[in-house]
């Protein structure tokens, strides 16, 4: 059987295209497979878990194709990357739905206030957080490599990410309060934006994160 | 320091090209769907909507490969829109690589689309796009037009907004009628009355004839996202020297 580098974890939500498409642009050798099959995540050198929609349907249909215990393994044991829901899906409990995540990290997954959000010039702010916002880099890690401080990236999503442990904090961003764009632990990655569709910058991410041995 | 205003250039795709008319007429082609999509990446835009505007549903797939084509070359947001009727149009659209659908005709027809699509697929996905025009013989003073502007629906353009987000739509693309193709700026007050009216993000459209337009859909209409077609396509403006001016004028862009 053909060696797997990357495997972009399929549970039937969203659009996988984009990200297996920038996956094979960036890297353009390796072998990118899309799949729900748990023995395929097991045997691919490298997991992206990306995410779009509801946190409990995402959750409801990752079990429904028995890739929970899959996906646990994979961000203990190889460079895993999680994208927007496959970053909120890594703790523990959302308010979307009261949905229980998957726990792989202490924390919550909370709702913008959408009430009451301005910005400097007194514009109201919307929800969901929709476009390119900057990213702060609190710490260097591998992943931001030739990526500026404060570079934008492309946003969409409702709910951000509280890490009891403020060590996984990797990246921030403001809306208008700051908030967990970015978490990183040993052989783990996981943002809230979309490097899939940010142009440049998320290009060289998903670039950093192909090259990545940590 | 914080989210950007997007500028989003609008390609409308009919028989597989891109064209453009005046108040909904009067078509002019502007060029290759895919040669374009590049061109406003390399220039800096936040975003690109494609408007299947084809008349028959013969050459409806069409689309369908010129998505999957710019998908694989162009790594920014893309929405598509035009003849959505039914949940399976918003996967088969999602599956060609669209990151967003726009809804149109169908939210008034079948509301219900609207809720099940936003519901199995997320709100982030799911686009309203309103066209309304200013009128006289309504107790309100914007109403919802369908089928490419020649139906009026009796419905508040207002109201309407406030419904399709309540259903799930996680943004909304409001276009003026009176304003589209003209060139005299977006329809400031309607922009500002919805977006006060929701919390999700509102695309301006229509009307579109210079930089300064831009600002003021941002400034006055209270837009998020600024989107305009014939200004870029007939090569009178860059997106980058929209954004500088935009910048220039006190706007946070990318």
């Amino acid at each position: 059987m053909k060696n797997i580098d990357i495997a972009v974890v399929d549970y039937g939500m969203g659009n996988l295209r984009s990200v297996s498409k920038a996956l094979e642009h960036v890297a353009p050798d390796l072998n990118v497979v899309v799949t729900s099959d748990p023995q395929q995540i097991h045997q691919a050198n490298r997991v992206v878990f990306p995410g779009q929609g509801a946190m409990p349907d995402c959750i409801r249909e990752l079990d429904s194709r028995g890739l929970r215990q899959a996906v646990i393994e994979a961000t203990q044991q190889k460079p895993f990357l999680g994208i927007c829901i496959g970053l909120q899906m890594l703790f523990e409990r959302s308010e979307e739905g009261n949905a229980a995540g998957l726990g792989v990290f202490a924390g919550q997954v909370k709702r913008f206030a959408a009430v009451d959000m301005h910005d400097t010039e007194g514009r109201k702010l919307k929800v969901p957080h929709m476009g390119w916002n900057q990213v702060q880099q609190p710490n260097q890690h591998p992943l931001w490599q030739d990526i500026a401080d404060n570079e934008r990236f492309y946003y969409v999503h409702s709910y951000y990410v509280c890490p009891d442990e403020s060590g996984l904090v990797t990246g921030i961003t403001d809306y208008p309060k700051p908030f967990t764009c970015a978490i990183a632990k040993d052989n783990l990655f996981a943002v809230q934006f979309h490097p899939e569709k940010s142009a440049k910058a998320g290009l060289q991410l998903l670039r950093n994160f192909v090259h990545w041995n940590p | 320091m914080g989210l950007a205003k997007r500028i989003i250039p609008c390609l409308d795709v009919t028989n597989g090209r891109v064209v453009k008319g005046v108040n909904f007429l009067e078509l002019r082609d502007a060029g290759d769907p895919v040669e374009i999509a590049q061109r406003y990446n390399d220039q800096g835009a936040d975003e690109l909507t494609f408007l299947d505007i084809t008349a028959s549903s013969d050459d409806r797939d069409l689309i369908l490969h010129i998505i999957e084509e710019v998908a694989s070359q162009v790594f920014i947001p893309l929405t598509v829109g035009g003849g959505v009727r039914q949940v399976e149009d918003v996967r088969r659209l999602l599956n060609a690589g669209a990151d967003k659908v726009s809804i149109n005709t169908t939210a008034v027809l079948n509301p219900q689309v609207v809720q099940d699509a936003a519901s199995r697929f997320g709100s982030q996905c799911i686009v309203v796009a309103i066209d309304a025009k200013k009128v006289d013989n309504q107790p309100f003073e914007w109403e919802v037009f369908t089928h490419g502007g020649r139906k009026a629906t009796g419905l508040d353009a207002v109201k309407w907004a406030q419904h399709m987000v309540s259903l799930g739509a996680g943004e909304l693309l409001v276009t003026s009628m009176d304003r589209d193709g003209t060139k005299i700026g977006f329809n400031n007050p309607l922009n500002r009355a919805i977006s006060d009216a929701v919390d999700v993000p509102l695309i301006a459209s229509g009307g579109v004839g210079n930089l300064q337009h831009l600002v003021d859909g941002v400034t006055l209409g209270g837009a998020d996202a600024v989107l305009a077609a014939s200004i870029f396509h007939y090569g009178e403006y860059t997106v980058q020297q929209a954004k500088t001016y935009m910048q220039q004028h006190g706007l946070e862009v990318r």
